[in-house]
């Protein structure tokens, strides 16, 4: 991955295909921009390989959650489906280098000048990041989470998590294991809207992906230092990673902090808020 | 001959001489670098900030058996035990022979206030029960000890001074097979005897009492600690409610050889459950007790308190500003193409990479030294005052754990320096680094996403494995408790988790070293 990045920079192949040839007048539409930035994107050397190491570290984390998981014949209080699903917390991490890269690397090379000398609508050319950069996401996290609940489907049946101690094999067919699923995919979307908006609220790579991985990360920990019961439920009502992740439970639905859709509906507004400052700033500020 | 070696030898002398400076101006160079830019001192201020602020976000507070008395080396310490004594004046020796140790417990976690404690109890005897004579320096909870003991499933074993544990034959005490047991006291030396006949001892072992006064007290004792009943598992984490256990010990043949002011067995309840106490008929003697004589182990059923890094959480967020600007620090040079002024003015490469690591990892130990230390200034008054037991450390430990945060931060922003001069791109170096120290632990010690077999692992192979030089809580094998990270025990010793995270970083800069040589800038 890193040597892909490294053989040849972003700028070159950006200019190639970006500044090359204009757009005729008029036509800066939401088309253009998503085609022009879709070409950047998927020619830039490290996507594909970001893209790969989002899905395989999903896939990889997850399976060795399911590895290590147990459930003896006493009973045990693991949740299968979240389980399998851990490395969406690893995955998460590579989905923001991609979300965040694609909007701050423009800054780092300079390439944002050409791009907004071509499409002067900035909000245009933000949306149209976004879409990029979320198709992709989608596409790479379907492939990390399917392969998630397939690893799982295959290696907790073996560790105890059977019908007779209460846990049917894994199956997209059963409608809450469905809903982890592709609540994972869409948690991972909203990752990459999140870091989309961060990028473009700070423009520095290195910032944005410390603060998007920082708020990510660092608020369960938090959770540890308030030790209130209250306020601990309130952080982890707020928090984007914990609540986002409620999504995946599928066990003890009735203690969770927040319900499942709620949550992701609350990293849905971190991501929303990013996206509307990142939008607000890039409107004011000289590129 | 001799001129030409002479003139090769002040040659090679320049030559250091010039190379000696050449690096202090490196060092010089970099520092500037460092500095100049504002983010990145931002940055580092923001890393101290963070490391000592989030603690003073605890609102943590204790409510019920908050405090402990403090042994004779100084630790927490659990002394609650059912005490038959009489005054040891000067020298001389107990000797008892244990011919049973039973014990009963609660299944359901504790005795209802009303019920009637013996209906809901059940017969079970805790590994950790103990009983067997003492010389104990007074009656006072905290005050130096040495005892042999019968254990339930531990064997006999003398122990001393609350940490001290020296294992005899592994058989408890029965009918069938008793057990004899002897303490002799010679000054303040007290040397433990154990038989399986009463004629043939065999020495256990020998404790000295530092400040034993002439009049100890001696005599026999039953204790019996709380069980771990119920684990509830959640996102706050794992807590385990104690049941009360008690255990009863019989003993005949007891004997106090020495001058005896007093010549009567007295009981004294120490901290003890009500129901405990001693029955002599004849010459046995039945002692019931409830309790530990322990350290205070706060993963422990009976233990609690408060340990010193909780104030050291921040660290986790200084971290995370620390290793952005580490690797930026690097990768700013690719980006500006500043890194082809760099190598010109210093072309070895190994020496820039050098001075780099060095100043980023000072200026970063520098910050994380004053942010810990202000994390465990501010937070340990705020813990107690929130009514929490602080549990004591020496100073020797809490400098290891405050100075080895801010090393942890030091390394782990050398360890970004490196990755980034390897990928040349921060978001792939400070999410390496990131996903490696933070994810571990948070996955490990926040929530319960990894079983405990699976998270002793994780917290030994990765980079997260150095945060155990941040834990003050030692782990004792007399004392049965739940040492798991979820409880801030880390699988690997303080040292050599640290060196985890200092081995990446060595391999990570070989790396680099070896790229930055070969690659073209």
């Amino acid at each position: 991955m890193s040597r892909a990045i490294d053989a040849s920079p972003p700028a070159r192949s950006q200019l190639a295909h970006a500044g090359c040839a204009p757009p005729p007048a008029g036509r800066t539409g939401l088309r253009e921009a998503l085609h022009a930035e879709w070409t950047k994107l998927r020619t830039l050397p490290g996507t594909p390989w970001l893209l790969l190491a989002a899905a395989a570290a999903t896939i990889a984390l997850g399976t060795v959650a399911d590895a290590a998981a147990r459930c003896p014949a006493s009973g045990c209080q693991l949740d299968p489906a979240k389980t399998s699903l851990t490395g969406v917390d690893l995955g998460q991490a590579i989905v923001a280098i991609l979300a965040a890269t694609a909007v701050s690397g423009e800054y780092a090379t300079g390439m944002i000048r050409t791009t907004l000398a071509a499409m002067p609508r900035r909000l245009t050319v933000l949306a149209a990041k976004a879409v990029t950069v979320t198709g992709l996401t989608l596409a790479a996290g379907a492939a990390g989470v399917l392969g998630s609940v397939l690893a799982g489907r295959l290696i907790l049946s073996g560790h105890g998590f059977t019908a007779a101690h209460g846990f049917p094999a894994l199956s997209l067919a059963n409608g809450q294991v469905l809903r982890a699923a592709a609540g994972s995919v869409l948690y991972l979307a909203l990752i990459a809207l999140l870091s989309v908006g961060v990028a473009a609220a700070v423009r520095e790579t290195a910032a944005a992906i410390g603060i998007v991985l920082g708020l990510l990360y660092l608020l369960p920990i938090l959770g540890l230092v308030v030790g209130s019961p209250s306020w601990h439920r309130h952080l982890e009502q707020i928090a984007p990673m914990i609540a986002g992740l409620e999504v995946q439970a599928t066990t003890g639905l009735r203690s969770l902090p927040i319900s499942p859709w709620a949550g992701l509906g609350v990293l849905a507004a971190w991501a929303t808020a990013a996206l509307l400052a990142g939008m607000l700033l890039l409107r004011l500020r000289d590129a | 001959m001799i001129t030409g070696s002479m003139t090769a030898r002040r040659a090679g002398a320049v030559r250091r001489e010039a190379a000696g400076a050449g690096f202090g101006a490196l060092l010089h160079a970099e520092w500037t670098k460092l500095r100049t830019v504002r983010g990145w001192v931002v940055g580092m201020v923001l890393a101290a900030l963070l490391t000592a602020g989030v603690t003073l976000l605890n609102h943590s507070s204790c409510s019920g058996g908050c405090s402990f008395p403090i042994g004779p080396g100084g630790e927490a310490v659990i002394d609650s035990f059912y005490f038959v004594h009489q005054p040891l004046a000067s020298d001389g020796s107990i000797t008892a022979r244990v011919t049973s140790l039973t014990g009963l417990y609660s299944p359901n976690g504790g005795i209802a206030p009303g019920s009637d404690p013996e209906a809901s109890w059940r017969p079970g005897l805790q590994p950790w029960a103990k009983a067997g004579i003492i010389v104990k320096a007074s009656t006072r909870a905290g005050s130096a000890y040495a005892a042999m003991m019968v254990t339930g499933g531990h064997g006999v074993r003398m122990q001393y001074g609350y940490t001290g544990d020296i294992a005899g034959p592994a058989a408890t005490a029965s009918a069938a097979a008793p057990r004899w047991l002897r303490l002799t006291r010679t000054g303040g030396t007290l040397t433990g005897y154990w038989s399986a006949d009463g004629t043939r001892w065999t020495r256990a072992g020998t404790a000295y009492l530092a400040g034993l006064r002439a009049t100890a007290q001696a005599g026999l004792f039953a204790t019996s600690p709380s069980s771990a009943t119920s684990l509830s598992s959640s996102l706050t984490g794992t807590s385990s409610s104690g049941g009360t256990t008690v255990a009863t010990a019989r003993f005949d043949h007891v004997s106090l050889a020495g001058r005896r002011p007093g010549g009567t067995w007295a009981g004294a309840d120490l901290d003890g459950l009500p129901g405990t106490g001693f029955r002599q008929s004849g010459g046995t003697i039945t002692v019931t007790g409830s309790g530990n004589i322990a350290p205070d182990v706060p993963a422990a059923p009976d233990g609690n308190g408060t340990a010193v890094e909780s104030t050291l959480l921040g660290a986790f967020f200084g971290l995370i500003a620390v290793i952005v600007v580490a690797s930026m620090f690097m990768t700013a040079e690719y980006r500006r193409g500043l890194i082809r002024v760099t190598l010109a003015a210093a072309p070895s490469r190994g020496r820039v990479l050098a001075a780099k690591a060095a100043v980023v990892g000072s200026v970063t130990f520098l910050a994380g030294l004053a942010g810990s230390a202000a994390a465990v200034a501010l937070g340990e008054p705020l813990l107690r005052s929130n009514g929490n037991f602080m549990l004591p450390v020496s100073t020797f430990t809490l400098v290891r754990a405050v100075a080895g945060t801010a090393a942890l931060l030091a390394v782990a922003a050398v360890l970004a320096l490196a990755l980034g001069a390897i990928v040349r791109r921060s978001a792939a170096a400070i999410t390496a680094v990131i996903a490696g120290i933070v994810l571990p632990y948070l996955l490990t010690n926040v929530l319960p996403a990894v079983p405990a077999g699976a998270a002793a692992w994780l917290l030994r192979v990765t980079p997260a494995a150095a945060f155990a030089i941040q834990q003050t809580v030692p782990r004792y094998r007399q004392v049965s408790a739940s040492y798991t990270p979820m409880q801030g025990y880390f699988p690997l010793a303080p040292w050599a988790g640290f060196a985890v995270l200092c081995g990446y970083a060595a391999v990570a800069l070989a790396v680099a070293l070896v790229l930055l040589r070969r690659r073209d800038a």
